[in-house]
């Protein structure tokens, strides 16, 4: 069983309200740093927690806390991105749904070491529902000291508002969603400058994840030092997991970064294996841009080691045969899905979600789109494969932010992994019609020895 | 004439409140929300107008935003909106079969509103809900694991509410 920091009291009754959830122990970590930190000793502890970004990019949390200019007489911004809409991935949906005042919490402590007396929370406009959870949570941390003017006596103000969206996931890119928290088009900017330097209003302005902002709850309560201890190598902490697609218990999970990703999908702690005792075909494990495995490559690295679910070993192995981390968006397919189709309806996504700026993107995502389609319904063309993977590779790395590379990621994996599927298709265009290819040959699974 | 109610305009106040002084654009996205609620469900030009008098921006500037985003309508709906995702991991869970029934049983395709005003079926992508899948948003909540007959208490549902509420 592994340790639970985020999700630990998640199911205890009413623990939305802040009478039960001070109780349980909430708001110990506002007390401890604004009583007895100052705002560089928390950044300090952040930094040596390890905590990387739970968002995606798995970029240090404490070394981005402390890019953030500090000129005189600038008001400084903590903006928390909560516009997740990354395919697979809705664990910040259930740690504000559930447990609201961590997000809260570890606010107040983040706003305090960033110097920000106005700090935002940017949703997505589709979680409605969930507004009105963390208004309730604000409202009642306010009513309890924790928020306003002087808190805790410290001197230290703090306000925190709650900014809906409308439907965008470039929204999810830091300064695209800056943009769309000063009113305008989610476009993202040209960095530089960094929203460090230069971000909403522009102002200095730190962005993070859901999930990494509640993580420094744990860490300021128990410390950096301890943090570290839990995971392994640079992937410390726990990390919140969501897990979907055809498996026998989908939800959110935390796990501590040290169990294989076999366990994850195949013990009753976790996923509880393929539903309808099918065969694992394949999984995206991060969201839904970062690469597809097969079965083969997804339990075991390219060396043979066992794959663990960390930051490192999920990338082992590169883009060649390795995938990522990602979000934590964890889709399995079972072996009667159709790559080919599941690909198609991830480029649809991204051409929809395209904000347009950058022709790579805003174009090929639209070819992207229609060859796919074309493959999927069995009127493709041989070379139909080899003009998805040029398209693919003249979008990566030409875009002005990284929805460019999230959209060529998953066509490339899913060519590079599954060719003889996408042939498949384009040489039985009627068959293809009206069955699934199945596993591909070297996706037969391995031995599974369940955890 | 396009006009918030008094308390309505309160709560726009409230919303210009969030941002620092001389901000109040932040608010178009909020405010666009309300807008949409208040005046029928969707964004008709004089009320983009109306929202970039009360924000004093220029109209283009509201134009622009609500053209970006996809929950904001620019032409009618229906009294119900049903916005069933189809992405990937909605898709292998049935999203198509659930986007067909719907569509046969109220008779229109995605994108089109039933001849009586009161549904709007509109595929999306991902909301957010993929271990919930198949699901849609139907207003402020989520309805997940639709099956048809799921679907067929829903619709009922909203029927008996229009009902009652007229």
């Amino acid at each position: 069983m592994g340790r639970k920091l985020l999700l630990e009291k998640a199911h205890v009754e009413n623990i939305r309200h802040f009478d039960v959830y001070r109780r349980e122990g909430g708001y110990r970590s506002v007390e401890k740093a604004l009583k007895t930190m100052n705002p560089d000793a928390v950044t300090e502890e952040v930094k040596k927690s390890g905590l990387r970004g739970r968002g995606g990019a798995g970029f240090p949390a404490g070394m981005k806390w402390s890019f953030l200019a500090k000129p005189e007489g600038v008001p400084r911004y903590l903006v928390v991105n909560a516009d997740e809409s990354e395919p697979g991935t809705f664990k910040d949906r259930y740690l504000m749904e559930f447990l609201p005042h961590i997000l809260i919490e570890g606010m107040i402590v983040a706003s305090y070491a960033l110097g920000s007396n106005r700090s935002y929370i940017y949703i997505r406009g589709e979680y409605w529902w969930i507004v009105d959870i963390l208004e309730q949570a604000i409202e009642e941390a306010r009513n309890n000291g924790f928020l306003g003017k002087n808190i805790l006596g410290s001197g230290f103000d703090c306000d925190i508002f709650v900014h809906r969206g409308a439907g965008a996931y470039i929204c999810g890119e830091e300064t695209a969603l800056i943009e769309s928290l000063e009113g305008k088009r989610g476009n993202p900017r040209i960095k530089p400058p960094f929203p460090a330097i230069k971000g909403v209003w522009d102002c200095p302005t730190v962005v993070n994840n859901v999930e990494t902002i509640s993580a420094v709850v744990p860490i300021i309560n128990e410390g950096g030092e301890e943090y570290a201890k839990i995971g392994v190598g640079k992937s410390t902490g726990t990390k919140l997991i969501s897990a979907c697609g055809n498996i026998n218990k989908p939800g959110v999970y935390e796990i501590d970064m040290t169990i294989s990703v076999e366990e994850f999908i195949y013990s009753d702690e976790y996923c509880g294996g393929v539903a309808n005792g099918k065969r694992l075909k394949a999984c995206i494990p991060g969201g839904s841009s970062v690469p597809i495995l097969p079965a083969n490559l997804l339990l075991k690295t390219a060396k043979g080691e066992t794959r663990m679910m960390n930051y490192e070993s999920l990338s082992d192995g590169g883009f060649a045969t390795g995938t990522m981390m990602g979000s934590g968006g964890f889709i399995v397919l079972d072996e009667d899905q159709c790559v080919v189709k599941h690909t198609y309806t991830l480029a649809r996504f991204y051409r929809h979600e395209s904000c347009g700026q950058c022709s790579p993107c805003r174009e090929g995502t639209g070819w992207m789109e229609k060859l796919l389609l074309r493959l999927d319904r069995g009127q493709g063309k041989m070379s139909d494969i080899d003009l998805l993977w040029d398209i693919q590779r003249k979008i990566e790395g030409n875009t002005i932010c990284p929805l460019g590379d999230a959209a060529a990621w998953p066509v490339a994996a899913a060519i590079r992994h599954f060719r003889d599927e996408f042939e498949w298709h384009v040489l039985n265009p009627e068959e293809c019609t009206r069955r699934n290819y199945g596993l591909a040959h070297y996706a037969d699974p391995l031995e599974v020895t369940v955890a | 004439m396009i006009q918030f109610s008094d308390s309505k305009l309160k709560e726009v106040e409230k919303i210009i409140a969030r941002y620092p002084q001389g901000k109040q654009k932040s608010a178009v996205i909020p405010v666009l929300h309300l807008a949409q609620q208040e005046f029928g469900g969707w964004l008709d030009v004089p009320v983009m107008d109306y929202v970039a008098s009360l924000l004093s921006i220029t109209p283009i500037e509201v134009y622009e935003v609500a053209t970006f985003y996809s929950m904001f309508n620019l032409k009618p709906v229906g009294r119900y909106m049903f916005e069933v995702c189809q992405t990937g991991p909605c898709m292998i869970s049935g999203a198509d079969n659930i986007i067909d029934y719907i569509g046969k049983k109220l008779g229109i395709k995605p994108g089109e509103t039933t001849s009586d005003g009161m549904f709007t079926l509109k595929t999306v992508e991902c909301l957010g809900a993929c271990g919930y899948a198949p699901m849609m948003q139907m207003g402020k909540h989520y309805k997940e694991h639709l099956t048809p007959q799921r679907v067929d208490e829903i619709v009922d549902e909203c029927r008996r509410n229009a009902a009652s509420n007229n």
